[in-house]
């Protein structure tokens, strides 16, 4: 049988084309952009059905981007909502009338709407939410801090940490297939460091814009779509809480189950689209060794170049893309033959800290240090961070910082 | 698409419960004259529901589902509180997400569907409590009438949080004494119907449910209206009789009682409103 090209287009007119090739094939040119730019290009290839949007510092001028992608007629739906509280709520309405969905917000913004994020999870509803850390009240901050992702680690939603504005562009992207894809379906978000990323500009490669990603199919979701254009679901028709208790009891349990479950089995799709789920980098001999994610590993980065030229201290980064799912096997088997684990943080807390030892205890004897680390809007300049490792080592610290 | 999401596979059809069914067989669908008077011969689109024997708020969900124009393309929204209970048992797309938050559910279900479906209507309508629609989700209703959403909100107001064993709400009467309010309410009932004409809705009614017919008429003309206009808001007296004493038979009397006192009947709508409802009782439908 004669095969036929057939040219699929969108809403927008962009030409459809696959996922791989959006990523990965198609010819790239060089710009020179802010996050907050980034972001609008993605949304832009990306087929997206509805935003809705709210200000707060760092996220604003994303949001106002994806507003101007809605009158050039690239997005559906978008409006502002009246709070961060309502507009999750009103993006889940989106999401589950069948829109491929995407929401933007920062540090306290983020913990008004902390209801909402297990009911998307809990709902398996595949919205992406750009997270653009800042520090969270009191007393009052806007500056980069990134304590915000520890409040959202177990609520159901898968966690990426781009580390620059290309790998942002990059994860929206490939954000949407992975968390669209049946068995996962779940909520995603894209979380990068405010400020550093958002509102820094750096050379980024895009492909053409008049291509995107296929549209969301809302049919192949696990759950049904809210529109009465298929016969209501079981889960509609029978939610447990009518049921005995122990039926009750038992159901939510599994549920809760098969939501992580669902995180698990994005693993393969974001392993193929991210291109692995850790990067690694320096001296993979190097017995010193950073695992960071986000802007504290581009630091942890540089660190190790000038350890290396200065001191002549061999030093390696083991680079986390996801936090949800956190990549246990990967950073196990990346970190076997360190002799020290340095967790350089952007936050009080050290939630990766604490991830990561919960990852390697029992799997491999390894002392884990939990530094340097920097909180409400301090930056982490590699002078310090080698500051930290030579007093460390009992080194004699050269660097004035 | 249509009622006919709700036919059974022939060849699966004996192992399928009498209920679903009747569903096919003998519910209204594709008729917008339906109403009231349907229930004594139609399949409910309510199966079962779990509140207690008699209670008001029983009835106003049997003839607000009676009467949807629309029900093939009607997406009901709702909340927590007693009325969470009763969705299940509905046979249309409902959802529960959080308590407070049914509004802005709903105008983002509304916006998306305009959008994926532009020559199609799909009715968007808000079944809550007076808690969820007055107190803790106060700022998104209201937010939602000022965005001139069309959708349709319609409060049971049992002026009390019932499901919770009956705390004091905003819309409980100045002086009455519950759980939370030990000393009796401070402070006089929320007008909330006056709240809905402020903030911008087109079609607004307070009532008790002592008259399905009436009831009717009204859910009718607030989506009607909602569907092309804007925001339509209805207010219903629903009284706990758990709550405020009474035995199973006497919710009745009491909503009587009430229409001629703080339940009177109230209607308001504007000059586009009028012309909708005009306009749908030349065509037949109202």
């Amino acid at each position: 049988m004669q095969k036929t090209e057939h040219v699929q287009y969108n809403r927008a007119g962009q030409r459809v084309v696959s996922p791989d090739y959006l990523l990965f094939e198609a010819p790239r040119e060089k710009q020179f952009m802010t996050g907050s730019e980034v972001v609008k290009e993605a949304v832009k290839r990306a087929s997206v059905d509805a935003s809705v949007s709210y200000p707060i510092t760092p996220q604003s001028e994303a949001a106002h981007l994806i507003g101007e992608l809605w009158v050039e007629g690239y997005v559906g739906v978008y409006f502002r909502g009246e709070s961060e509280f309502g507009v999750m709520s009103e993006i889940a309405g989106c999401a589950m009338a069948g829109a491929r969905t995407i929401t933007t917000t920062s540090g306290p913004g983020t913990l008004r709407a902390m209801e909402n994020f297990p009911m998307w999870a809990g709902s398996r509803l595949p919205i992406q939410l750009v997270l653009m850390a800042r520090g969270v009240n009191a007393p009052l901050t806007i500056q980069p801090d990134n304590l915000e992702i520890s409040f959202l680690l177990d609520t159901g939603c898968m966690i990426w940490h781009a580390e620059t504005a290309q790998e942002l562009f990059d994860m929206i992207l490939a954000g949407f297939v992975v968390a669209e894809q049946p068995d996962v379906h779940v909520p995603l978000i894209t979380a990068i460091d405010g400020f550093f990323i958002s509102h820094t500009r750096e050379a980024v490669m895009l492909p053409p814009d008049d291509i995107a990603l296929p549209p969301y199919n809302p049919y192949k979701s696990p759950m049904v779509p809210l529109d009465m254009e298929m016969a209501p679901g079981r889960f509609l028709r029978d939610p447990y809480v009518m049921k005995s208790n122990y039926i009750s009891y038992a159901a939510h349990t599994s549920w809760q189950f098969e939501v992580r479950a669902a995180i698990e089995r994005s693993r393969p799709y974001a392993k193929h689209y991210l291109r692995g789920l850790i990067e690694e980098f320096g001296d993979p001999e190097a017995e010193i060794v950073f695992v960071a994610s986000g802007t504290a590993a581009a630091q942890a980065k540089e660190a190790t170049l000038m350890l290396l030229h200065e001191e002549g201290i061999k030093a390696r980064v083991v680079r986390l893309k996801t936090i949800r799912p956190f990549p246990t096997q990967e950073l196990i088997e990346a970190l076997r033959g360190a002799k020290y684990v340095f967790v350089p943080e952007f936050n009080v807390i050290g939630w990766l800290e604490r991830e990561v030892r919960r990852a390697l205890y029992g799997n491999l004897d390894v002392p884990v240090i939990g530094s340097p680390r920097v909180a409400g809007g301090m930056t982490m300049p590699p002078e310090f961070i080698v500051k930290e490792i030579l007093q460390f080592l009992g080194k004699e610290v050269k660097h004035v910082v | 698409m249509s009622y006919k999401i709700f036919k059974i596979n022939e060849d699966l059809k004996e192992f399928m419960p009498q209920e679903v069914i009747d569903l096919e067989e003998k519910a209204t669908w594709g008729n917008p004259k339906r109403g009231v008077m349907d229930l004594p011969y139609a399949k409910e689109l309510i199966e079962e529901h779990s509140l207690c024997a008699g209670c008001p708020e029983s009835a106003a969900f049997r003839y607000i589902l009676a009467s949807l124009p629309n029900p093939e393309d009607t997406i009901i929204v709702n909340s927590t509180g007693c009325t969470s209970l009763v969705f299940p048992h509905i046979a249309l797309h409902t959802v529960h997400s959080l308590f407070g938050n049914q509004n802005a559910v709903a105008s983002g279900i509304k916006r998306v569907l305009e959008w994926r479906f532009p020559d199609k209507v799909k009715d968007v309508v808000v079944l809550a409590g007076d808690g969820a629609t007055v107190d803790i989700g106060l700022d998104m209703t209201l937010q939602s009438f000022f965005r001139q959403e069309k959708i349709t909100t319609i409060c049971f107001d049992n002026e009390v949080y019932a499901n919770t064993g009956g705390q004091e709400s905003g819309m409980t009467v100045k002086g009455h004494v519950f759980k939370m309010a030990p000393k009796g309410k401070q402070w006089d009932k929320v007008p909330m119907w006056q709240l809905a004409i402020d903030s911008g809705c087109h079609y607004v009614v307070r009532m008790t449910v002592s008259s399905p017919k009436k009831v009717e008429k009204v859910i009718k003309q607030a989506i009607y209206v909602a569907r092309e206009v804007g925001p339509t808001y209805i207010h219903l007296y629903t009284p706990c009789i758990l709550e405020i004493g009474l035995n199973s038979d006497d919710g009745l009397e009491e909503m009587r009682r009430t229409d001629k006192e703080r339940f009177k009947f109230f209607e308001y709508m504007t000059d586009e409103a009028k012309e909708v409802i005009q306009r749908k009782k030349e065509e037949g439908l109202l």
